[in-house]
């Protein structure tokens, strides 16, 4: 069995610093202009559709209509994000090139935020302690424990989701949040491994210190392993959040209402509810622009930290 | 599958009790949420179950009727060309970006912003990308109409839709692969890309001679990785084509979820999951039969 995860150089306390600089030849050379030239188009690749959704989410339908190859917004306006936001009326929104209904904007948003910090929180505390359980403490049956769970990474999630929706129409949690939330709230086997690892490499004189300063094995893990794996947690919760906020099969099944509705679903709906013939260009990517910005602020926000400590262990 | 244990000899009394209370919310939703729902679904792939009335034990019938339905056989069939396509494109382009990144630069910014269609939800891609795709104004289709090139209704028409699907995923998802890709060149040691220059080596030659061989395991794994991942495609096939042009994308993961939901077939659509289960499991074993053989390669 192989797993992969990401991990950082040694755990640390500090930010991981880039690894040591390689010696770059700086000369110029073909070779390397046109590494840099074939650099720069994947750049633009990645950054384009961004900018467009940007200046279409800033142009108006009938704009688009008229010039559809125009590099800058068409007919400059925030509509589409006020239709987005369900801000505009019907009538207003119709004539626009709308839908008539609009998205409960801020309350998916809060939905997903609710879901995703929910799952985030707990999987990653619930999982680092099993993962300390793996990693430092002894007992009878635990390699045999590990490997199940590590066997539960390759059960594909689609195979899971039928039951678990059984499941949880069985609990009486269709429709609610708890219900979106919990399959993935105690663990993934993915965040029990990945947190093992670092655990791993924590040097056993620091844990032997402190046992000798008094402390018992749960203040251990508070107080010295957790704060010391504090760089992959974060890039692990950081991936966690993402994943959970963009999670769309699993709450498109249990999720039937406004009260538990997340953003992807959301968007999903307004998208097939925009007429077939002539889409509101505008406000979909104004939608989506929206639904997207969350996710682009947390990782500005955190990139520093998280793309250098993405990594990659093999185990054999 | 043997799991190395790095922690020393334990001088002190096992930590048992203290073992079960760290582990039990994870073993909870690990029995209830994932080995649970696992054995459930093989039951209920023998029954016929329609979520208002209990289950009914019908035997083989599900697989007697999955061997037997063109349908399912066509979105198996969609499904591998959807894997096969997109796997091919994001390993080449995962593995060129990641040798740039190590090669190049060491630049933490690039590496960021390859990372951030990885930001975006399938839902979101599938949106932006149908748009820049639009057949009537999408600006794709205008620089193709610029080159002189008839436009191209790339997710309307049937040869296209499904390579414009693999691509859309390939954007979003090649910067996560490439960077674990960089985390496994950066385990090698540059002293043997020094070594080879000495030798007068070309970058090309060394990345065939040297980057290639050494990168080899930890490609096998990655492989393994997005593989799985990409059987699972679904999310951008309902924003963009829900299955269409005439079944043109109906894509395994599509046809069970419709089964279940649109048709209430829950025992039919969890052989199909099952059949899914044990194509993922031969693929699993068969390449990690393939990544053995690499990593004795080389010694």
């Amino acid at each position: 069995m192989a797993a992969v995860t990401t991990t950082s150089t040694p755990p640390a306390s500090t930010p991981t610093p880039t690894p040591a600089v390689r010696p770059v030849r700086r000369g110029f050379s073909v070779g390397r202009a046109a590494a840099w030239t074939v650099m720069g188009l994947i750049v633009l690749i990645t950054l384009l559709p961004f900018y467009w959704i940007l200046r279409t989410a800033l142009s108006s339908n009938a704009g688009l209509n008229a010039d559809p190859a125009n590099p800058l917004p068409v007919d400059l306006t925030g509509s589409g994000f006020e239709r987005a936001l369900g801000l505009q009326s019907a009538e207003e929104a119709i004539a626009q090139g709308g839908a008539g209904g609009g998205l409960d904007f801020w309350r998916y948003l809060l939905n997903s935020v609710i879901v995703s910090t929910l799952i985030t929180g707990c999987q990653i505390f619930f999982s680092a302690m099993a993962a300390y359980a793996f990693a430092r403490l002894r007992w009878r049956g635990r390699d045999q424990v590990f490997g199940l769970f590590l066997a539960g990474l390759m059960v594909p999630t689609i195979f899971t989701l039928l039951p678990n929706f059984v499941l949880i129409k069985q609990l009486h949690l269709v429709d609610s949040l708890l219900g979106i939330a919990l399959p993935s709230l105690f663990m993934t086997p993915f965040a029990v491994f990945f947190l093992r690892q670092f655990f791993m490499n924590i040097p056993h004189e620091v844990e032997e210190a402190a046992l000798l300063d008094g402390a018992g094995k749960v203040r251990i893990f508070f107080r010295v392993i957790l704060p010391m794996a504090s760089t992959p947690i974060l890039t692990l919760s950081v991936l966690t959040y993402i994943t959970s906020w963009n999670d769309y099969f699993w709450p498109l099944m249990v999720s039937y209402s406004d009260g538990s509705r997340v953003l992807t679903v959301a968007l999903a709906i307004f998208r097939a509810q925009t007429p077939a013939t002539g889409v509101d260009w505008s406000g979909l990517t104004a939608a989506t622009l929206i639904a997207a910005l969350p996710m682009l602020v947390l990782f500005a926000a955190s990139a520093r930290r998280i793309v250098s400590s993405i990594g990659f262990t093999g185990i054999k | 599958m043997t799991i190395a244990s790095s922690s020393p000899p334990f001088r002190r009394r096992g930590d048992g009790v203290l073992a079960a209370v760290f582990i039990a919310p994870a073993m909870l939703g690990f029995l209830v949420f994932l080995l649970w729902p696992t054995l459930r679904g093989i039951y209920l792939s023998f029954t016929r179950f329609n979520l208002l009335t209990p289950a009914e034990w019908v035997g083989l019938d599900n697989y007697v009727r999955m061997v037997n339905d063109p349908i399912f056989w066509d979105s198996l069939t969609v499904t591998v060309e959807y894997v096969v396509l997109n796997i091919a494109v994001q390993t080449v382009a995962a593995l060129a970006i990641a040798v740039l990144l190590q090669r190049l630069t060491q630049s933490a910014l690039l590496r960021g912003i390859v990372l951030t269609p990885y930001l975006m939800s399938n839902v979101v891609a599938g949106l932006v990308w149908l748009w820049i795709l639009d057949t009537q104004l999408g600006i794709g289709n205008e620089i193709i109409g610029a080159l002189g090139v008839d436009r191209v209704p790339f997710l309307a028409d049937e040869t296209w839709a499904i390579p414009t699907i693999a691509l859309i995923n390939v954007w979003r998802h090649v910067g996560y692969t490439a960077l674990l890709l960089f985390a496994g060149l950066q385990a090698i040691p540059n002293d043997v890309y020094e070594a080879a220059r000495v030798d007068g080596a070309s970058e090309w030659r060394m990345f065939w001679r040297v980057t290639m061989p050494l990168l080899r395991p930890v490609l096998a794994v990655v492989l393994i990785m997005t593989v799985i991942g990409s059987f699972q495609v679904f999310d951008t096939v309902a924003v963009t084509t829900a299955g269409g042009p005439a079944n043109a994308t109906n894509v395994l993961q599509f046809y069970i979820y419709g089964s279940a939901f649109g048709r209430f077939q829950f025992g039919y659509a969890s052989a199909m999951s099952v059949a899914l289960l044990v194509v993922l499991s031969a693929i699993t074993v068969l390449q990690y039969r393939l990544t053995r053989a690499g990593q004795s390669d080389l010694g």
